[in-house]
């Protein structure tokens, strides 16, 4: 909490601030208007079908696209201008797996702190640091290929916490993984960003791996359809769950969990 | 740890302005670019095969190609050599320039594979500016090309192919050199080329005819002779000057104009590369779905 007072005192109370944000590829609007915050300390699903622009969006955030109109800012600096500032506090976790799967595991990890200026030294420490109660502290001389799904994406959970972020986007992290693997990473995310105190935005289309003290934004068709904690979101739409109000809101029909809505997209 | 984020917040907010170039020391710069050449590196020997086919198929031109071609084509003395040779020893610069042209578009294909396996992006999300992520990218390109050709001129001693030593030391700046323009138009063709299927188109439209119109296989002088078009061509062929260059420094004399026309291509080329990775303006950004 402490840590948290003192970030926002430097004139950011925002882990991450969209504003405005608009993107088209040709013809097709894939974001529109799209204007959402990330308050520091906070976990916030972005919750959204496939082909709502999650991936376009975050595209924009780690500046793979540039935001041509409107403005991000991730704890107060703007990528436009101060992008270094910006993506040097950001981890991510993209969707796709994006291990190095010749390399071991401690290489990819070398391999990623170099990337952010961080010598072997300091990133083996940091590694000892995050993975010290996990059982795949021993297996980082082991080939990535030799991982399971489910502990690849651990590694990227490990690898993306590596320069101390302070804000941390997860693509979907669970796609893919069986329901073991789903629960793991999930409370993974949730004692690292208990720990280090950073904050999350967690885009997903599955509303199970949502709790009741986060923070929601409900994306659809590229546009913001509602923002705020679950309880409130829920309430707004005279729902009893954020299941219900997230059907009412996109008007998709009542689905469970992801399946059906990966064939709408 | 808290203190520390605090603390650096506070000199963010002093230095803001230029904070971007400030922040990262210079060891800092180094680390990366010592861990992009070291990723590099181990992958070059995770893949052993690569290495082997790199290594074979200059030597199969060298040993079938030009001991066919002796009788041939008599090649009468042109600077830089002061002596009748043999036809091996006016191929080898043209093979060397073969394995950094084929080592250039294998790390440019490479760049392609990291792009539809989202590697790319862990790259490019690094906060250091992104004309040094490249750079260094194409420096661990460039350093595994120059290994092999060390390593083919080996074996080309073997064969009679053997230049002064100096010449060995005076070859390597225009080894590098080579390595950077073809290494920057490898980048620069993997930013235009969408998926990895197109790229056999490219490797055929540009190895190919780099190849082939240049003076790597035979001297200017024969080309100009039976075609002056074909001379033209050769003449306009970066790929030509890069050779003359590396076969002037192999018996160590210094092609001014080789040399000229060889960094003003690796700056062009070089430069279109970091402005097509460049999201504002970058063809990336205008890709689908990356």
């Amino acid at each position: 909490m402490a840590d948290q007072a003192q970030d926002s005192t430097s004139s950011a109370p925002f882990a991450l601030r969209v504003d405005g944000v608009s993107h088209s590829y040709g013809s097709r609007k894939a974001l529109d208007n799209v204007s959402f915050t990330v308050p520091q300390g906070s976990f916030t699903a972005l919750l959204g079908p496939n082909g709502a622009g999650k991936s376009t969006l975050f595209s924009l955030i780690t500046r793979l696209f540039n935001t041509r109109s409107g403005e991000i800012s991730i704890l107060g600096y703007p990528l436009r201008g101060q992008s270094t500032e910006a993506l040097r506090r950001l981890g991510v976790v993209f969707q796709a797996r994006t291990l190095d799967l010749d390399l071991s595991i401690r290489q990819n990890l070398i391999y990623h702190a170099a990337l952010h200026g961080i010598g072997r030294k300091a990133a083996e420490a940091r590694i000892e640091d995050i993975l010290k109660t996990s059982e795949l502290a021993e297996r980082l001389g082991e080939k990535a290929r030799n991982l399971s799904g489910g502990q690849l994406r651990r590694i990227e959970i490990v690898r993306a916490f590596m320069h101390k972020p302070r804000l941390i986007l997860l693509d979907e992290p669970t796609t893919g993984l069986d329901i073991k693997s789903r629960a793991e990473i999930v409370s993974e995310v949730r004692r690292l960003v208990e720990e280090e105190n950073v904050s999350v935005l967690w885009a997903t289309h599955l509303i199970d791996e949502i709790d009741a003290s986060d923070r929601v934004v409900v994306l659809h068709r590229g546009t913001v359809l509602a923002e705020g904690r679950v309880e409130d979101v829920t309430e707004a739409e005279n729902a009893e769950t954020i299941h219900d109000a997230f059907t009412r809101l996109t008007g998709l029909a009542r689905l469970e969990g992801a399946r059906q809505m990966e064939t709408l997209r | 740890m808290s203190e520390a984020v605090a603390r650096s917040n506070r000199s963010d907010v002093q230095s803001s302005g230029d904070a971007q170039s400030r922040r990262f020391s210079a060891s800092a710069y180094a680390i990366c670019a010592r861990g992009i050449i070291w990723r590099e590196a181990l992958r070059f020997l995770h893949q052993r095969e690569r290495f082997v086919s790199a290594l074979v198929r200059p030597l199969l031109w060298l040993f079938i190609f030009a001991a066919g071609f002796r009788q041939v084509l008599g090649v009468s003395i042109v600077p830089p050599y002061q002596t009748y040779i043999l036809y091996e020893v006016y191929i080898t610069p043209g093979l060397i320039g073969m394995i950094l042209l084929f080592n250039g578009m294998q790390s440019s294909l490479s760049m392609v594979y990291d792009r539809e396996t989202g590697t790319m992006k862990t790259l490019l999300v690094s906060p250091l500016p992104r004309w040094f992520l490249l750079v260094s990218k194409l420096a661990a390109g460039v350093a595994v090309g120059v290994l092999q050709v060390y390593v083919f001129l080996a074996i080309a001693w073997f064969w009679e192919v053997r230049p002064a030593w100096q010449g060995y030391v005076y070859v390597l700046p225009a080894l590098v050199l080579t390595g950077l323009m073809l290494g920057s138009l490898g980048m620069l063709l993997s930013s235009l080329v969408q998926q990895l299927e197109n790229f056999a188109g490219i490797m055929n439209f540009v190895i190919f005819p780099m190849y082939f119109a240049s003076s790597a296989l035979y001297p200017l002088w024969r080309v100009q002779e039976s075609s002056p078009a074909l001379y033209m061509i050769c003449q306009f062929n970066p790929f030509t000057h890069a050779v003359e260059l590396v076969r002037f420094a192999l018996y160590q004399q210094f092609n001014l104009q080789a040399f000229v026309i060889v960094v003003g291509c690796t700056a062009a080329f070089l430069g279109a590369a970091i402005l097509a990775y460049d999201p504002a303006r970058g063809t990336i950004a205008r890709k689908k779905r990356d």
